[in-house]
């Protein structure tokens, strides 16, 4: 079926820096299951990149396949957007960010397209700090084939056939971290306020930016035995910070007299201010990421926030030493070194 | 020479064979005696064949020499050198009845080995070493110099041009010139002194190679996508394909610095396997860079689910597919064509996939470079099949030429004025100027025109998902047309017809050309003329279906076990499989061409005895 949106505009939508309103950053409408997740991570996503004021075609959506992987139809409909094959959207972000640094690359995955079938490519983007943002929408199962234990359900959490998954889970945030992922976050489909910024901020991040967003899946995963339903999410989540994306020279807003705040200044001169909540955490370091992700679980929670940031990473580009501009933009004079030299090729193979 | 032989003096046509050991630094040795051929103004055509090990294992290093052009391999060993003690009892079994093998005698040979129908040649290389010299390193390496000079004595190498490559062997490091020169001579005295130079088998000096020039294909696959305008290479190691990339990234390193930032003009990223080297090309090509990848049959199988996604989403790709012997790891460092089929229907669903087939290093050069325009051209994959043989082994070709006017076809792309100018909507799968190739427009080009989403789902032509049939069935449709269209583009076959024409034509490709034409050539001399059509690509050119049409008996010669470029052709061009008459050498070698004589021979002796046999409809 096809949608057809209606072309309306209300005269006073507000503008970004840009002059476009936020429906220049939307897409067509949704054909998720009413209330899924998913699409509240496209409205975050629209949110933050409106907000940042980037102009939409500055912008390439990735994604595999899944509801998840589906949602780039949802958002920023006059970017380009690539719903590639399943599991393997990473090797097609990185050919694609190797042939244009100069846009911004926004990764959309699910938990069984990135911890599944998706595993491998997902740890060589993370190990090669791809300069882009990945977003898994996490549902604990595969949506799109209806309902199967996907390989972050936790061990005992019950889907929708009441079943209890006897596996370990797969700990996509916990696995970056350990493969040297150089900004990790957590967030919940379901708090806009604190995903919306961590976005902003993995976006001005330079290299791999990961945000694993728990994000139910109301048709087949949203039943009480589910650790990944909105009721149970709700009810565990434990927020270590706060965060706020300031864009260069911005005031920064204050946070709350019992918190203490943290500043973290990027490569662009961004800054993103961190309110903490549990002092403990110490974003610059992975092992204190890992000690806290694994405290809160072994206590029942679930951790959300920004958990580790580098910013001072290198990204693929600075690590093999391409060109500055875009490789898509050489031409012949560039890039063809021309008969002489190929004379002189010949007279050396003779 | 001894009397018991009775050999008459023969002029430039043998085959030398080396036996070494696998890591023992033979192989520039070995290179340096097929150069110096080549620098006589001889056809040489040398094969590796090799294990697929690293060190310790037997290798062999196989050189056919004759001054008619001729370079496929052909059978019956004339020399051994037998440099491997390892190997030697089989060695010795290989050389043919009056040929000489020549070996290390330092150790005496085991009285069992001898036959009495060749002659031994006993070289003392270990003790000429260990008397020259102290290191255990030097004593291995210089034993390959010094049968080199050996040789140059028996079969009249000319000295000077083996020192004029170590000359320029070692430019720059000009130290190692005089010793490499004395391990040369030393070679040459002891056989000047010991033996009756030179043996009935001689080489004489010719003119006959013109500016040609001796690379292996490989190489040339790289330089041809350095010239082809290649940015991104994604790539994960396979014998034999794995010198593809290491060329591209050797050439680059030399000649795509910036002079200004002395950055990089390119990226190359070593993936995790195969899935991901093609999706990296896929991303980058989508993204308005020429990405290419190479690989081998594992490779090819798995990127076959990119491969349909490609074709459908009309992506241009790059794939050299340097074939070996399969199935499943196989032979891994043995040749084949045996991945065709894998190629041109790759991926499951309805696809089909543009190939191109090189014959020689230079062509390797020009289908790499033309790979990047048809690609862009037709937004679809471009497979090159190539082989171990052409890809590892030098070979001698034409020399590369490059037009300093051409231009890269980029095909239909539109930028960023030509969307502002737009009235219409733009429709990405649109078929506007009727050849089933549609535009498309690069990320990032204008803010508010022009965006689409690309994917392997079905969608219509203004890139809309949708599930309706005949939107579906109209594109696929379209792909065919496209396909049609794709035909004007390719390499042309290339038809040579005997001095009257013939009615039997051959049909080959790849690497079997080398034979095939010398066939052909056997053959009008035992008076059977023949016509020979050399297929170039896929899809196949009207001539290639009229070649067919128009002689009575067809022979189809490939390196394969199942006849995969008949069976494409008996699929593509509805034509009887009776009438493709199969050649098939598969055993991992490289084919002669006393074989297809034979099986030609054997098929025309029961169909036909007229002879000279003629065309049935005459044409060029
Ligand atoms: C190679 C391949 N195998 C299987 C499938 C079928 N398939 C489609 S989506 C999917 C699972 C998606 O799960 P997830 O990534 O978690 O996305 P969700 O739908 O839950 O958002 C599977 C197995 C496929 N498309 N391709
Ligand atoms: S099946 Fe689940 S994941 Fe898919 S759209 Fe429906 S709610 Fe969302
Ligand atoms: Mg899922």
């Amino acid at each position: 079926m096809t949608y057809i949106r209606p072309e309306f505009r209300h005269p006073e939508l507000p503008t970004n820096d840009l002059g476009y309103t936020k429906q220049n950053y939307e897409g067509s409408i949704s054909t998720l299951c009413a209330g899924c997740g998913h699409d509240s991570i496209s409205g975050a996503i629209v949110q933050a990149i409106f907000e940042m004021s980037i102009p939409p075609h500055n912008i390439a959506k990735m994604s595999g396949i899944g509801c998840s992987s589906k949602t780039p139809t949802y958002f920023l409909g006059n970017s380009h957007g690539f719903n590639s094959v399943h599991g393997r959207m990473p090797s097609v972000a990185t050919g694609a960010n190797m042939a244009n640094r100069d846009l911004i690359y926004v990764g959309v995955s699910g938990d069984g397209d990135s911890a599944s079938i998706g595993m491998g490519q997902f740890a060589h983007a993370v190990r090669r700090n791809l300069n882009m943002m990945y977003i898994v929408m996490n549902n604990g199962c595969y949506g799109l084939t209806k309902g199967q234990d996907s390989a972050t359900a936790d061990v005992g959490s019950k889907s929708k056939k009441g079943i209890p998954n006897p596996f370990e889970a797969i700990d996509l945030a916990a696995v970056a971290l350990q493969l040297g992922a150089t900004f990790v976050a957590r967030s919940f489909s379901g708090d806009k306020k604190q995903l919306v910024p961590l976005i902003k901020a993995a976006i001005a991040h330079r290299g791999f930016a990961f945000i694993d967003v728990l994000s139910p899946c109301v048709t087949f995963n949203n039943n009480p035995g589910s650790t990944k339903g909105y009721e149970y999410v709700r009810d565990h989540l434990a927020a270590t910070n706060t965060v706020d994306f300031v864009p260069m020279r911005e005031e920064i807003t204050a946070c709350y007299p019992n918190q203490t705040s943290e500043e973290v200044t990027l490569h662009d001169g961004s800054v993103v201010h961190l309110c903490k909540m549990d002092d403990k955490l110490n974003v610059h370091s992975r092992q204190s990421a890992l000690n806290m992700m694994q405290e809160y679980k072994d206590d029942g929670r679930i951790l959300t926030g920004l958990l580790y940031m580098d910013p001072d990473s290198q990204e693929l580009h600075e690590n093999i030493d391409s060109a500055k501009k875009p490789l898509r933009g050489l031409t012949e004079s560039d890039l063809c070194p021309g008969s002489k030299v190929l004379d002189n090729i010949n007279e050396s193979l003779r | 020479m001894s009397k018991k032989f009775n050999r008459t003096p023969l002029v430039n046509d043998l085959v030398v064979k080396f036996a070494n050991v696998n890591g023992t630094g033979s192989a520039s040795a070995n290179n340096m005696f097929a150069k110096a051929l080549f620098r006589m103004g001889l056809s040489v055509s040398p094969k590796n064949i090799f294990p697929s090990n690293i060190q310790g294992l037997p290798t062999w290093y196989e050189v056919r020499v004759n001054d008619k052009g001729y370079l496929g391999r052909r059978d019956g060993i004339d020399i051994m050198v037998s440099v491997n003690p390892q190997s030697m009892a089989k060695d010795i079994q290989e050389v043919v009845p009056g040929g000489y093998f020549v070996y290390d005698n330092t150790k005496p040979l085991d009285p069992r080995l001898m036959r009495d129908d060749i002659e031994f040649i006993g070289l003392p290389l270990t003790q000429i070493c260990l008397d020259e010299y102290k290191d255990a390193r030097q004593r291995q390496l210089f034993k390959n110099i010094i049968y080199v000079g050996a040789l140059a004595a028996l079969i009249n190498i000319e000295f000077d041009v083996l020192t004029g490559l170590v000359a320029d062997q070692f430019k720059g490091k000009e130290k190692l010139i005089a010793p490499n020169v004395h391990a040369l001579e030393l070679g040459f005295q002891y056989a000047k002194n010991n033996f009756n130079c030179p043996l009935h088998l001689t080489l004489e000096r010719r003119e006959s190679n013109g500016d040609k020039i001796l690379i292996d294909g490989n190489a040339a696959c790289g330089l041809g996508a350095v010239y082809g305008g290649a940015t991104m290479a994604g790539w994960y190691p396979i014998t034999p394909s794995t010198s593809v990339v290491e060329a591209f990234e050797k050439y680059c390193n030399r000649m795509r610095i910036d002079p200004g930032t002395g950055k990089k003009n390119f990226a190359i990223v070593q993936a995790e396997d195969e899935l991901a080297a093609i999706g990296m090309v896929i991303g980058a090509s989508w993204n308005g860079a020429r990405a290419f990848t190479a690989t081998s049959g594992p490779g090819v199988s798995l990127m076959s689910e990119f491969l349909g996604l490609a074709y459908f989403a009309e992506i241009p790709a790059v794939l050299i597919d340097v074939q070996r012997a399969g199935p499943s790891t196989g032979m891994p460092t043995r040749t084949q064509q045996s991945d065709v089929l894998a190629c041109a229907y790759a991926s499951h669903g309805d696809t089909k996939h543009v190939l191109v087939i090189p014959s020689t290093p230079k062509e390797c050069f020009d289908m790499t470079a033309q790979s990047f325009d048809l690609a862009e051209q037709l937004q679809t994959p471009i497979i090159m099949l190539t082989d171990l043989d052409l890809g590892m082994n030098d070979n001698m070709s034409e020399p590369f030429e490059w037009d300093d006017e051409r231009q890269y076809q980029r095909g239909k792309v539109l930028d960023a004025d030509a969307l502002e100018n737009m009235t219409e909507r733009f429709g990405r799968y649109l078929d506007v100027d009727g050849d089933g190739i549609p535009f498309r427009t690069y990320p990032g080009t204008h803010p508010t025109k022009g965006s689409f989403f690309t994917r392997g789902t079905s969608r219509d032509e203004y890139a809309v998902y949708t599930e309706d049939g005949s939107a579906y069935v109209d594109n696929m449709e379209r792909l065919l047309k496209k396909f049609e269209t794709a035909k004007q583009y390719v390499p042309a076959p290339e038809i040579i017809n005997a001095e009257h024409g013939s009615s039997v034509g051959i049909l080959h490709y790849g690497t079997s050309m080398h034979a095939t034409l010398e066939a052909a050539d056997l053959l009008a001399d035992e008076g059977l003329a023949v016509d020979t059509c050399r297929i170039r690509a896929f899809p196949f050119a009207k001539e290639i279906e009229e070649f067919i049409e128009q002689h009575d008996t067809v022979f189809m010669v490939e390196q394969n076990r199942d006849a995969q470029m008949r069976s494409l052709l008996v699929n593509e061009c509805e034509i009887d499989p009776k009438r493709l008459n199969k050649i098939l050498g598969y055993d991992g070698m490289p084919l002669t061409a006393q074989f297809i004589v034979n099986k030609v021979k054997q098929k025309t002796a029961v169909t036909s005895n007229v002879k000279p046999l003629r065309r049935k409809t005459a044409g060029n």
